[in-house]
């Protein structure tokens, strides 16, 4: 029913291959015929709001959940029935840290380096992750920003191959959310799967190689975002005050037409793109008007996303 | 080996650092200890106090790691996350439970030679008995109190383990035989609490531990059946998260 963006079906190539999963709790279906797959090297978005079943689709990827039905691959695995093998192999951030609130970032990074046949050393990702000033700070003093670099150092000391993330910028400062998607980026281009879940669209966007859309457990769209966000290059859309008269817009010389989509936010029809700006620039000008945003053939994630689910983005 | 090695290790560091768990486990039995062969509780069966009185240390103590110190911190950490947050290392939940036990017991054999240091230096206690008696009664008390900790902290709120483990423990304390002897109490309390596990714990050692030991079939089945009801409880309600 979805263009699902499937190259092919080669699971030795995926990092992960999910084919109609189902996972109901009681009546309700958190998860329902749920099929994407994750290709290695990529960093891959799960989008969706509070609900859509993000993190129970996850939970199942990493073996804590069993699903009702569907099949699951990870690393050419089964994450329950070949659970140990897959733990050494994959890296796993939480919602929750899940530190104990009085051992302090190395003492735990220790603990788990010893969990791993080939592990990291703990004080470079305490480097990575900015932690130094606080590596012998007990869990429960550190901001929660720091909480999060550590659960993301955390995710890392066991080498991952796969890498999965639950909204890991969440609580972070705008300072660390950058040096985290520039983390992740490196470590990207070192080869490094990533998968992660978000309520940020400006994270899905910069961040992501494919994003996936899902709300009420079911696949609305999945494909690059510079692909979801590009629509006709036929439209030009800006933002500017409320209540601007659409009828003398459309009289501009290259305008096919003009709507108030939302208040402030207006879309216009054109066969010349490039004419209509420069029209639409001096026409602003002329009348003191301040026009923003000005994009041809561009939608925000956001705006893909309501379009798709009927709501917006909230949590 | 490693991987159980390190939590060990973290698990033992754990127990130090929470104080309050301490302060019930290592500090309190001793200090009882000490107060109660002062003032010289002992029922009339025993010739001295401290006949009476060390063996119902000894099961306090173990009681004390298991059923307060070892809920609390484990119902806290599920609650933190860190249950959960294990469960996607290659750290298995045997390894995590082993690991857990080894610290129960390495507290366990602190507080034995704290306590028999003091009955031995102060109180003039000298070893008699049958010594396999009394190291089987031990570790069967630490199995079935480790399986009554769990079953307290697997499924309900760290709160509410905390306060349940420190009620059963006075409960346990007060009128289980510990510090107090049973023929003592009046018997609408003695008759029940002749089959909580503490005393049949305290029976079990004081029994083991005596000039004339035995081995004491009943209390040592009552024990037993304590930890095995726990232990299946714990094994079906545990949650992880």
């Amino acid at each position: 029913m979805v263009e699902t963006g499937e190259k092919s079906t080669n699971t030795l190539h995926d990092a992960i291959s999910v084919r109609s999963l189902v996972k109901s709790y009681g009546e309700r279906r958190a998860v329902d015929e749920l099929s994407f797959s994750v290709w290695r090297g990529e960093i891959f978005a799960l989008l969706g709001p509070n609900g859509a079943g993000k993190t129970t689709t996850v939970e199942m990827l990493e073996g804590y959940r069993t699903p009702d039905a569907g099949e699951v691959r990870v690393l050419g695995l089964d994450p329950i029935r070949d659970g140990a093998e897959l733990k050494q192999r994959i890296g796993v951030m939480l919602q929750s840290a899940g530190v104990y609130p009085t051992v302090t970032p190395l003492e735990i990074l220790n603990l788990f380096h010893d969990f791993y046949r080939d592990a990291e050393d703990p004080k470079k990702l305490i480097e990575l992750v900015g932690l130094e000033e606080s590596a012998n700070t007990r869990f429960r003093q550190l901001s929660g920003g720091q909480q999060r670099r550590l659960a993301l150092a955390s995710a890392l000391i066991g080498k991952p191959e796969l890498l999965f993330l639950d909204e890991p910028t969440t609580a972070m400062d705008p300072q660390a959310r950058h040096m985290t998607w520039e983390i992740l980026q490196t470590l990207r281009d070192r080869g490094l799967t990533i998968l992660l879940t978000t309520h940020f669209m400006e994270e899905a966007e910069r961040l992501a190689d494919r994003v996936a859309i899902i709300d009420h457990g079911r696949l609305l769209a999945l494909e690059e975002p510079r692909v979801l966000t590009q629509t006709s290059a036929e439209e030009v859309q800006f933002t500017g005050p409320a209540g601007l008269d659409t009828a003398l817009l459309s009289r501009l010389p290259s305008a096919h037409g003009a709507r108030e989509e939302r208040p402030g936010f207006y879309v216009m029809q054109t066969a010349r793109p490039l004419d209509l700006l420069v029209e639409l620039t001096s026409w602003g000008r002329d009348r003191g008007i301040l026009l923003n945003d000005l994009r041809v053939g561009h939608e925000s994630l956001e705006e893909v996303f309501l379009r798709l689910t009927g709501h917006e983005l909230r949590e | 080996m490693k991987a159980l090695m390190a939590q060990t290790k973290m698990e033992l560091m754990l127990t130090l650092r929470q104080f309050e768990g301490m302060l019930i486990t290592v500090i309190f039995p001793p200090v009882l200890l000490i107060f109660f062969a002062g003032i010289g509780v002992k029922p009339s069966s025993a010739d001295r106090p401290i006949d009476f009185l060390l063996p119902g240390m000894l099961a306090l103590a173990v009681m004390s790691t298991g059923l307060v110190s070892l809920s609390i911190r484990t119902a806290y950490e599920r609650n933190y996350g860190v249950l959960k947050r294990l469960g996607s290392t290659p750290l298995s939940r045997g390894q995590l439970l082993i690991a857990k036990i080894i610290s129960v017991i390495a507290v366990d054999i602190l507080d034995i030679i704290i306590l028999i240091g003091i009955a031995y230096f102060l109180f003039d206690w000298h070893p008699t008995g049958a010594l396999p008696i009394a190291i089987f009664a031990l570790i069967l008390g630490t199995a079935t109190f480790s399986s009554f900790g769990l079953m307290l902290a697997g499924s309900v709120r760290p709160e509410t383990t905390l306060a349940a483990a420190n009620t059963l423990f006075f409960l346990f304390l007060l009128l289980g035989g510990i510090a107090w002897p049973l023929d003592k109490l009046p018997s609408f309390l003695s008759i029940p609490a002749r089959i909580f596990p503490s005393s049949a714990f305290a029976d079990a050692l004081r029994d083991s531990l005596a000039k004339n030991p035995s081995f004491s079939l009943w209390n040592i089945l009552i024990l037993a059946a304590w930890g095995v009801v726990t232990l299946v409880i714990a094994s079906r309600t545990f949650r992880w998260e």
